[in-house]
């Protein structure tokens, strides 16, 4: 009878591809290095509440948060030794600078402490890296783009900011997108920064000279200012990629109750944070066929369901999503091939 | 007639005791609030109190110690630099990139580097503008060049530089050493040697300077260089131990090593300075900031806040010691 149980709870591990070793006592601590806008605090939130339950269920012994009082590299630098020191076993970094944090984060892997590193990533390899797969979002919107217009025509394209790799990899899926739908033409691109400001002065400012708008692709966060543009212009309400921003969601609601007005909605969910710590918790379980490169997917809306997400956005802030321990173990499973 | 001369001598030397004690109790300042945040730490965390833990906890601390020390010299001639953390983070751009490729062309732009501070000591001196406008100006000047040299986060130090800033000497950590030598050898040529007495007296009585037939001009191109000087050394030591570089790593040096003179000993006005204590006020400054409040374990939305307010009380203890002294 015992027997049995212990086979059956074996069975259970096995199972669930979990608990190899206990990760109960051991510490993880987040370093931030910044905290000052609407999408870092949704990114700390998230991690709050995941770690906090995550510590009170036992699952690990405590989960610190750390944000450097500057967005300077050496004090974040500074900050990772430190937590070398305080004897964390994982460390969880939004790193600001993605190379020249690299010696401290060596000096922490040959300590034998395990690093994660998302959004701001490392280039380390000895480290982590969750990334979201921004290239599939841009061919994506072009893919949604297709149902809504299925005649096709043509397209605006709004950048991000310029010289970062998730602006380079949005812009990419977009152009692939476009080759895979030949009816489509990206007539015009403006750089809206991801702020919904410099995005409605962009686009006011291109508006006059191009043909007609079919659709607008977009990298969130300038969704809402390329609405108010098109209106103030005059000129007919195309269809607005949005990037989950509640003042982007509000609008598309109020567009909806007017005429049924269809789009889509996707942006990197500030919750990834959680997904870094579970990620981090798995290694520490034990597991070794975790790649250091993880790619893992955007949140998206649609027609159907971004109603039941709006009241949960605070106001001016960002839709999220908490990532369980069981959306990390299938993340990483995908990432293994 | 022999109580009256002893009775003034009894005065004058009890004066001058309390003199030396004060001198003494502000040259000990320094290293006393160093202890105090050791001891503190050492508190919170008896592990950091290692060989392993002082190489983490100080070794960042070496090149604020050689920004502080840059600051030192133009603060000795009444000057203030505000360029000094962009332009740290343009040697380290250039030591990412030119000096490994190509070490001589690496070289000449940073000697280059230095003699542009020194044009800019004869410019300050020679139109008299006041250094915190035209530095202020090169602040965005060094700013720009580091983002022309390095446009995104990269490059790599130089192998020589690396092994340099990972040394492993025996029992005592390198960046201990690194520090005494740095404090030492500053101590030495500023205090002790008599041009080092001109340079410091260039900015406590120009006057008899200038009267005693010395050069303002090339005393404060002297104070500049000396400034670039350390300034280049302070961000080939930051690369060499972040190994990678960013075009806006140095930027919080300026007001670092600003406070590090300060709570080091040294005045903005009158070319009162201390080498060995503005290098121990640059560790102290980066002991209190970081590692202090990592392992006090305060609340993320406090520890922004915490940071400054570290900050403020250990300069406040130094404005009310030095108080007394008067």
């Amino acid at each position: 009878m015992k027997k049995l149980l212990v086979l059956s709870a074996l069975a259970a591990m096995l199972a669930s591809g979990t608990a190899l070793a206990d990760t109960s006592g051991k510490k993880i601590a987040f370093s931030n290095n910044y905290a000052g806008n609407s999408w870092r605090q949704a990114m700390l939130d998230s991690y709050g509440i995941v770690t906090k339950k995550a510590v009170d269920d036992k699952i690990v012994g405590a989960a610190d948060i750390f944000t450097t009082a500057d967005k300077e590299v050496p004090t974040q630098a500074a900050q990772v030794q430190n937590l070398i020191l305080q004897g964390y076993d994982a460390i969880v970094i939004n790193a600001a600078s993605p190379d020249a944090l690299n010696g401290a984060i060596k000096q922490a892997c040959d300590a034998g402490i395990v690093v994660v590193s998302f959004d701001g990533i490392v280039t380390e390899p000895c480290a982590y890296r969750v990334v979201v797969d921004f290239k599939d979002m841009g061919k994506q919107e072009v893919e949604q783009m297709a149902k809504f217009q299925p005649k096709g025509g043509n397209l605006l394209e709004i950048r991000g900011l310029a010289g970062t790799s998730i602006d380079d990899a949005i812009h990419a899926g977009i152009l692939e997108g476009v080759a895979a739908h030949p009816e489509f033409k990206i007539v015009g691109s403006v750089t809206g920064d991801w702020d919904q400001t410099t995005a409605q002065k962009a686009v006011a400012t291109i508006l006059p000279s191009l043909p007609e708008i079919v659709g607008v692709v977009d990298q969130g966060g300038d969704g809402y200012g390329a609405a108010q543009a098109f209106a103030a212009a005059g000129k007919p309400r195309p269809t607005i990629i949005m990037g989950n921003r509640q003042d982007e969601l509000k609008w598309w609601k109020e567009q909806k109750d007017k005429d049924g007005y269809q789009t889509w909605s996707a942006s990197i969910a500030p919750g990834v944070s959680s997904l870094a710590f579970w990620v981090a918790q798995q290694v520490l379980d034990g597991r070794k066929d975790i790649p250091h490169d993880l790619l893992v997917p955007y949140l998206a809306f649609t027609q159907d369901d971004f109603e039941a997400a709006l009241p949960k956005i605070k106001e001016g802030g960002v839709a999220t999503h908490e990532y369980s321990q069981e959306d990390a173990i299938a993340a990483i499973k995908a990432n293994i091939k | 007639m022999t109580a009256a001369p002893i009775d003034t001598g009894f005065k004058g030397s009890a004066a001058r005791n309390a003199a030396a004690r004060a001198r003494l109790l502000r040259g000990l300042l320094p290293a006393l609030s160093l202890a105090l945040v050791l001891l503190a730490i050492a508190w919170l965390n008896p592990r950091a109190i290692s060989y392993f833990g002082f190489n983490l906890m100080l070794n960042l601390a070496i090149p604020i110690a050689l920004a502080t020390i840059a600051q030192m010299f133009v603060i000795a001639g009444n000057e203030l630099d505000l360029s000094i953390g962009t332009f740290v983070g343009f040697v380290g751009c250039v030591t990412a990139t030119w000096l490994k490729e190509a070490p001589l062309i690496g070289v000449l732009i940073l000697l280059g580097s230095i003699g542009v501070y020194a044009l800019l000591g004869a410019l300050i001196h020679l139109r008299n503008l006041p250094s915190i406008v035209v530095t202020l100006g090169m602040s965005f000047v060094w700013q720009g060049l580091a983002i022309l040299v390095l446009p995104k986060p990269g490059g790599k130090a130089p192998d020589w530089l690396l092994a340099i800033m990972s040394l492993k000497p025996p029992f005592v950590p390198f960046p201990i050493i690194a520090a005494l030598l740095i404090g030492l050898v500053v101590h030495f040529g500023l205090m002790r040697t008599s041009y080092g007495t001109i340079l410091r007296g260039s900015g406590g009585n120009p006057a008899a300077l200038r009267r005693a037939g010395w050069s303002l001009l090339w005393t404060k191109v002297a104070l500049f260089s000396l400034t670039g000087l350390f300034g280049v050394l302070s961000g080939m030591a930051l690369i060499g131990i972040t190994t990678s570089a960013d075009a806006n790593i140095g930027n919080g040096y300026t007001l670092l090593s600003i406070a590090g003179v300060i709570l080091g000993g040294g005045e903005f006005v009158g070319g009162r300075v201390s080498p060995i204590g503005a290098v121990i006020g640059a560790l102290t400054l980066a002991l209190a900031a970081s590692p202090l409040l990592t392992f006090m374990h305060i609340p993320p939305d406090w520890q922004v806040a915490a940071n400054g307010a570290i900050l403020i009380i250990v300069l406040a203890a130094r404005v009310l010691i030095s108080r007394k002294e008067r």
